[in-house]
């Protein structure tokens, strides 16, 4: 069984209600991971991949 | 890319590489940061700051240190450099939206290179990975057309 790190220390994967979703957008796509215990967020993590970045003049602070 | 780091790079205070700009043949080691959605951050920002920085369990003041095993290159007109991985914070616990990493150098005085912001997140008891885009002209972290 896979264990998960929660804010309630490591737990089984079978015992939380597991939710996902993506944002994708012209700057970056982002899957997110959630996993709720009894209606209470006990993890969330995020994968957020780059999709590009150009500098040099206007960019300064640009999304991803 | 900070205004700060255009000036820099004519006057070699950043190095990417090796090449022997300083006479050290050591890259220099650069860290990533993260910052409140409440933060101020852009051109001016000149070096790393704890104003305004994410806190939360397992993150560090400073952030993380960026993988650079990628010299800088060129392609046409082009020079590029992008991080050899993802800037990853590990089982953090980040409860206050963020939406900004700043890229600086901690080897030259936490001078800044760079600030990216992206949609807001919050991390709980997780991992928030940065994926980089494609190390190529145009696409590639940091291009000076």
């Amino acid at each position: 069984m896979a264990l998960v790190n929660t804010t309630k220390g490591e737990m089984e994967e079978s015992l939380l209600e597991k939710k996902e979703g993506t944002v994708d957008n012209d700057n970056e796509t982002v899957l997110w991971t959630e996993y709720w215990l009894d209606g209470e967020l006990v993890h969330r993590s995020v994968h957020m991949t780059l999709k590009k970045f150009n500098l040099m003049g206007e960019a300064v602070a640009a999304s991803f | 890319m900070t205004t700060s780091f255009k000036t820099e790079i004519l006057t070699a205070t950043h190095n990417f590489g090796t090449a022997p700009t300083r006479g050290t043949g050591v890259a220099d080691t650069f860290k990533a940061a993260l910052y409140l959605a409440s933060a101020s951050l852009g051109a001016g920002t000149t070096v790393y700051s704890s104003t305004g920085e994410v806190t939360g369990t397992n993150y560090t003041a400073g952030g993380v240190t960026v993988t650079n095993a990628t010299a800088p290159t060129n392609s046409g007109t082009t020079a590029y450099w992008t991080p050899s991985a993802s800037i990853t914070y590990t089982n953090v616990t980040l409860s206050t939206s963020f939406d900004a990493v700043l890229i600086y150098n901690s080897s030259q005085t936490n001078k800044a290179v760079s600030v990216h912001t992206f949609g807001a997140q919050t991390i709980t008891a997780g991992t928030f990975t940065l994926v980089m885009p494609t190390n190529a002209a145009g696409t590639a972290l940091l291009n000076i057309a």
